[in-house]
């Protein structure tokens, strides 16, 4: 491991030393938080008991759903766009102002139409996600040189075939930075969702465990979701960064 | 002005190719280019110089069929350009237009992946090409990997397995240095003797001009036009010692003679014509 890795280790595991030391010590109230050893002993037993699988698979599940629409409904409306110099310049000031929307506004209307389902948290996690990969699509598509389209022109392919052959893989790391916070936003527009109102669901039972004074289960699960959303992270960090080490000139 | 440099046949025709650019509202029209009357001869190494500004790349693009002339006609091997890119030419730009996402292998055979070449013919060229081009020990780097003229070295060998009969070069040399200039030229001799295909080089390095063309167009300042057409008479058989040669100095100093004046011109230097 490198030396800022190390570093890294070493302070994030003084500061879980020192929240058990605060917390085991008094400083803390366990009815606040409890020590991060018993929330590892929770995320055991709550995954040991196959209680939440339920749960854990639906979120999974509609979390990916969001991600997948995302990934497909930004490439393509990205593409589009960068075609459509006009439509482009008349959704401008929505790209730029896109984040400051509060999404969860949207929620109740969603559940008015799409019913109690996991139909609704799926669309809070495709709206707050899709936007992040037609930006990044955008930028990609407008960072081809004209040369290699010139190029595509010498070998004679048609604006598909351009498309799919040049532009796109040209823009495959910009684009693949679009994924990265899809990924991310969906998490947190699908778990938010499922906080809110929903009848199951990582999200629901946390929600559930909080009503509950349930603390050793509410912080295994908060535990589970930290593990999770950081594993992915950074494994699509690690496969970025090898995706932009060919490009580096 | 025209003429070709022999008995053979015309292997491309210009013949009054001109290239205005509409101004946008306010502006005039920019006359860019023209007319431009042209021959060359089948095989032959034509090289085009001129002030910056002249129109040079844009006649390139008109022949390659990138760009549509205002007026004029321009054919290769007889048939009308118009548009599109004829079958049958190659061009190498100035910029690089090596592909980032592919190897320096899978760059080069991109062009005969597009046409549906079975995979054992594109291994061969591609091969031929990597050890043609001295890079075999890169093939599968990565462009952003190499220096500036092995990129150049890896689009040059792009276009050529495709066995174009013409070769268009807008300043591939341009982002080189002299010494990699010299030896790049050696290559392009060679591979000009070896392929018999037509070259127009498109150049702001008079003695790379004059090192390597069989003749050289002389262009003025914008709109470009033909000041002369000068005829190196180089055997064939040549490469980059032919600079110690007297006449190569004699030859570099009359094309920039021609091109002193115009030069100026196009810096904007009024009543340079002295």
């Amino acid at each position: 491991m490198s030396r800022v890795g190390l570093l890294r280790t070493a302070v994030i595991a003084g500061a879980i030393a020192s929240l058990e030391g605060l917390i085991r010590g008094g400083i803390v109230p366990r009815f606040t938080i409890i020590p991060p050893s018993e929330m590892v002993v929770a995320l055991v037993a709550i995954l040991r008991s196959g209680k939440f699988t339920i749960d854990i698979v639906t979120t999974l599940t509609n979390v990916a759903l969001a991600i997948v629409a995302a990934m497909i409904v930004g490439v393509a409306v990205g593409t589009a766009l960068q075609k459509a110099a006009a439509l482009r310049r008349i959704f401008d000031p929505l790209f730029a102002t896109y984040y400051a929307i509060p999404m969860y506004a949207f929620y109740p209307l969603l559940i008015v139409v799409f019913g109690l389902g996991d139909v609704p948290q799926i669309c809070i996690g495709f709206l707050l996600a899709v936007m992040a990969v037609i930006i990044n699509t955008l930028n990609g598509l407008d960072r081809v040189p004209r040369v290699l389209l010139k190029a595509a022109r010498m070998h004679r392919m048609g604006g598909l075939r351009t498309a799919l052959r040049i532009r796109l893989p040209y823009a495959a790391p910009y684009i693949f930075t679009g994924f990265k916070l899809a990924v991310a936003y969906s998490f947190i527009g699908v778990i938010g969702a499922e906080f809110i109102t929903s009848s199951r669901g990582i999200g629901y039972e946390i929600s559930f465990a909080y009503n509950n004074f349930d603390n050793r289960l509410m912080y295994g699960l908060i535990l589970f979701v930290l593990l999770l959303v950081m594993t992915v992270n950074m494994s699509l960090h690690v496969w970025e960064k090898r995706l932009m080490a060919r490009r580096r000139r | 002005m025209s003429g070709s440099g022999g008995t053979a046949p015309a292997h491309v025709t210009l013949r009054g190719i001109t290239r205005v650019y509409p101004g946008q509202a306010p502006q005039p029209p920019v006359h860019a280019l023209g007319p431009i009357d042209l021959d060359l001869a089948q095989g032959e190494f034509f090289a085009v110089v001129g002030p910056s500004g002249c129109g040079k790349s844009t006649l390139l693009d008109v022949i390659a069929g990138l760009v549509v002339a205002s007026a004029g006609e321009a054919a290769f091997e007889g048939t009308p350009i118009a548009g599109s890119v004829p079958d049958g030419i190659g061009v190498v730009f100035q910029e690089d237009a090596s592909f980032p996402w592919l190897t320096v292998h899978d760059n080069i055979a991109f062009g005969l992946r597009e046409l549906g070449r079975p995979a054992d013919v594109v291994n061969a060229k591609v091969t031929y090409a990597l050890n043609f081009m001295g890079l075999a020990d890169f093939a599968h780097a990565y462009p952003a990997q190499l220096s500036g003229g092995m990129r150049q070295r890896v689009c040059i060998a792009r276009t050529l397995v495709l066995e174009p009969r013409l070769i268009l070069l807008d300043e591939p040399f341009g982002a080189l240095d002299q010494q990699t200039r010299l030896l790049m030229g050696d290559e392009l001799l060679r591979l000009w003797r070896e392929t018999g295909a037509t070259i127009l080089l498109i150049t702001h390095a008079l003695d790379e001009a004059t090192m390597l063309a069989d003749r050289v167009g002389v262009m003025s300042a914008r709109p470009g036009r033909f000041l002369e057409i000068v005829a190196t008479g180089w055997a064939r058989e040549r490469d980059s010692t032919i600079v110690s040669d007297p006449r190569f100095g004699q030859l570099t100093s009359r094309i920039w003679t021609l091109l002193r004046s115009e030069s100026l011109r196009a810096l904007g230097h009024a009543g340079a014509n002295r």
